[in-house]
């Protein structure tokens, strides 16, 4: 038991089976998260850090708390984001903290490549709490594991994801994600947001959101950043909202069980109104709650593979 | 000093010869090419006359090749690569005559650092070193360079490379102050909106790997402008490494209607990999313009075997070690090419898309040509550059071993057969395994 690689550094590197595997044994955990001694002796005596080039309390905390959980020590290693842009080495940092003695960093920074390059250069698991614009696997396994809860399978879903694909990380991990579970994938939003090349992937896309949520079985929002506004890549805000901004009306489209998700933190209003994020559809908060299952599987995992 | 470089296979173009000759050099000229059959066979030895005699049974005997687009970094960034170590790799790699970009620090946009650079390279250069001047002051793009007095000074033709010159009234202006001179500006083709940011090709590839991509047409829109404003002004034009099926479309077609006086440069990267090379973000494979997809690739070939494509150049971008490790956005941009741009280039005459004599026209004579200088020839009274091809044994590139500074390349441990064996260049012979 355990994974193939020392790392996760995304999901394109996983098959189904591993990613099952992942979801499994969250499944345990997660009953662990629900007694009253909420942590287990799994790791004592490893090192856990986290090593943020972005700020994100939610990632961070469920990471920390993850490793808590399996009795890990914790470190929390901020580096501003304006050491990159002053050629600070990367791999300076990587190997002190290494020398600190870390099994495992998790890592964060708005460069992507660079849970690769962690991983390429540093003897300890390194997971990927997300890079750029390239993956956040953490993040698409307890979506994963959310829609096999409440669903039952994967398999044969029809997923809808909604939002800035070509700059989300979350989007890429869960579209390879679901591929490799046998889901249907549409990708919808704005052609400025999401690239026709994506089509190679074997996924829908539609910039008609009324179309392109017709039968679908979950419904992923994605956060919009506002910055994007004014860039060219959509007009405003409350036109983006007019556009794809998820109502109940057109939640109406999918299928009566459909679920909504979201990684947070949202922009309501802006991406999706308020009835439908508070909605008895919206499974977000346990998004959450299972986000933490499934770090403690992934390093628990990892650390099996360390032996 | 006589020396004679016997039974190689001698390609030059200038003069059409292509076949078993000996190459005789006196004086730090070349003298004739016999091509009678001669004996001579065996180790090189000095006869009594002070004759020094190479055998290059086997082997290729080229003119010195001359490479329009070498980065030098000398003066201002000496850590990537002084004219000392470019200069000798340029010769490790049988280019004899280089041409470098302007983007120094300080810039060469007056002719005190053209000055600078040729009396380094008369002092410590083993190739001839041609600058090449800025076409506006700090290549800021909004004042010309004294163009006519950096010319007196040694500048063969004039680029703003690494940028490029994005107001088209700026260019225009440029085009046309530059005939006086007759010389080529060298044009950088991006337009800098539409690569803002990028890093590598725009495509699926760049979408998965979360890098941002530049779209083929970032190049294109200015190949357009500057063949317009070319047929406007009357200028010379040469456009630098072109990489996309749509530049060499706009180029051929360019030529074909005969309104402006263009030529064309791509480099071995463009013609020998593609955006794939990025594989699992390798910054060795991160340059600019960026490697492209299959179809560019075989466009680029093709444009080379047509002749839409002039000349082949190295691009020679070396950059320090610690600059290439680590995030793929932060790193420059860059490869260092000269010392395996023979070695890819020849795969092309394996391949059928260039002929011995086409490679060395596209490598010698015609760069030789476009900047005006008198290279790239084995004729009598030429100047003795000559470069000896070892095309017989597999070897492979070890960028470790390169002596340019710069050991960012993607071919490093590629299996390559065309090695320069010997190179002579300022009367000075020099000669590997
Ligand atoms: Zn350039």
């Amino acid at each position: 038991m355990g994974l193939k690689s020392k790392d996760l550094v995304g999901i394109k590197a996983l098959d189904a089976a591993d990613i099952e595997q992942i979801l499994d044994t969250a499944a345990g955990f997660k009953d662990v998260l629900g007694r009253d001694i909420k942590k287990v002796p799994a790791l004592r005596g490893k090192t856990t850090v986290n090593l943020f080039y972005e700020p994100s309390t939610r990632t961070r905390t469920s990471f920390e708390l993850a490793a808590k959980r399996l009795s890990t020590d914790v470190i929390n290693f901020s580096v501003s984001t304006s050491s990159v842009v002053k050629g600070e080495s990367l791999r300076d940092t990587a190997l002190t903290i290494q020398a600190l003695g870390a099994d495992f960093i998790v890592v964060r920074h708005p460069c992507s490549g660079v849970a690769h390059f962690l991983a390429n250069n540093l003897d300890a698991s390194v997971v990927n709490a997300g890079d750029g614009t390239n993956e956040h696997p953490t993040q698409a396994l307890l979506d994963l594991f959310t829609i096999r809860e409440k669903k039952g399978v994967i398999r044969g879903l029809e997923v809808a994801i909604v939002g800035d694909i070509l700059h989300s990380r979350v989007a890429k991990s869960n579209i390879y994600a679901l591929k490799k579970m046998g889901a249907g994938v549409r990708l919808i939003g704005p052609p400025t947001l999401v690239p026709d090349v994506l089509k190679d992937l074997d996924v829908e896309i539609y910039s008609d959101m009324e179309k392109g949520l017709k039968g679908a079985d979950i419904v992923m929002m994605l956060r919009i950043q506002v910055e994007r506004q004014g860039k060219g890549f959509f007009p405003t805000t409350v036109e983006y909202f007019r556009n794809w901004g998820l109502t109940p009306e057109r939640l109406a489209r999918a299928k009566e069980s459909a679920l909504v998700m979201h990684p947070g933190p949202m922009n309501r209003g802006v991406e999706i109104s308020s009835d439908v994020a508070d909605g008895m559809r919206s499974v977000i908060l346990d998004q959450v709650t299972n986000g933490l299952a499934v770090r403690m599987a992934v390093l628990y995992l990892l650390a099996g593979v360390k032996g | 000093m006589k020396i004679v470089i016997k039974n190689g296979h001698v390609v030059d173009p200038s003069q059409g010869i292509d076949g078993v000759c000996d190459l005789v050099m006196e004086d730090g000229k070349i003298k004739e090419v016999k091509s009678e059959k001669s004996k001579g066979k065996g180790q090189r030895h000095e006869n009594n006359r002070g004759t020094k005699e190479i055998d290059a049974s086997g082997k290729l005997v080229l003119p010195g090749l001359v490479d329009l687009h070498v980065h030098l970094r000398e003066p201002g960034y000496e850590y990537k690569e002084t004219i000392r170590t470019g200069t000798a790799a340029a010769i490790r790699g049988g280019i004899t005559s280089l041409c470098c970009m302007p983007n120094t620090n300080p810039v060469n946009d007056n002719s005190s650092v053209t000055e600078f650079i040729l009396k380094k390279a008369a002092s410590e250069g083993a190739c001839r070193v041609f600058p090449i001047g800025a076409i506006t002051k700090g290549q800021k793009g909004e004042e010309l360079a004294e163009m006519s007095i950096m010319h007196e000074a040694g500048c063969v033709a004039f680029s703003d490379d690494g940028r490029p010159v994005t107001d088209s009234l700026m260019m225009r202006r440029a085009m046309e102050y530059s005939r006086i001179l007759k010389v080529p500006l060298i044009s950088h083709c991006e337009d800098l909106a539409l690569s803002a940011g990028g890093v590598m090709q725009e495509g699926l590839l760049s979408v998965t790997l979360g890098l941002k991509g530049i779209p083929p047409q970032a190049e294109e829109v200015m190949v357009a402008r500057d063949i317009a404003l070319a047929e406007l002004t009357g200028g010379r034009l040469h456009i630098a490494h072109v990489s996309t099926e749509g530049s060499v479309a706009l180029i051929r077609s360019a030529k074909k209607r005969g309104m402006a006086d263009v030529t064309a440069e791509t480099c071995p990267h463009y013609f020998s990999i593609t955006e794939e090379a990025v594989g699992s973000y390798d910054a060795n494979a991160k340059v600019n313009p960026p490697l492209r997809s299959r179809k560019d690739v075989e466009a680029i070939k093709q444009g080379l075997h047509d002749g839409t494509i002039d000349v082949i150049a190295t691009d020679h971008a070396p950059h320090h070690r610690d600059e290439k490790l680590g995030e793929f956005d932060v790193a420059p941009s860059g490869i260092s090419g000269l010392e395996t741009s023979l070695g890819l280039s020849m795969r092309l005459v394996d391949e059928g898309v260039l002929t011995y004599s086409g490679l060395v026209e596209k490598m010698a004579l015609k760069p030789s040509g476009i900047v005006g200088i008198d290279r790239g020839t084995l004729r009598p009274g030429a100047e003795a550059d000559v470069v000896v091809v070892d095309c017989s044994r597999e070897y492979r590139v070890d960028a470790g071993e390169f002596l340019s500074k710069g050991k960012n390349t993607p071919f490093d441990g590629w299996a390559l057969s065309a090695k320069p064996v010997l190179t002579i260049s300022l009367g000075r012979i020099h000669e590997w395994e």
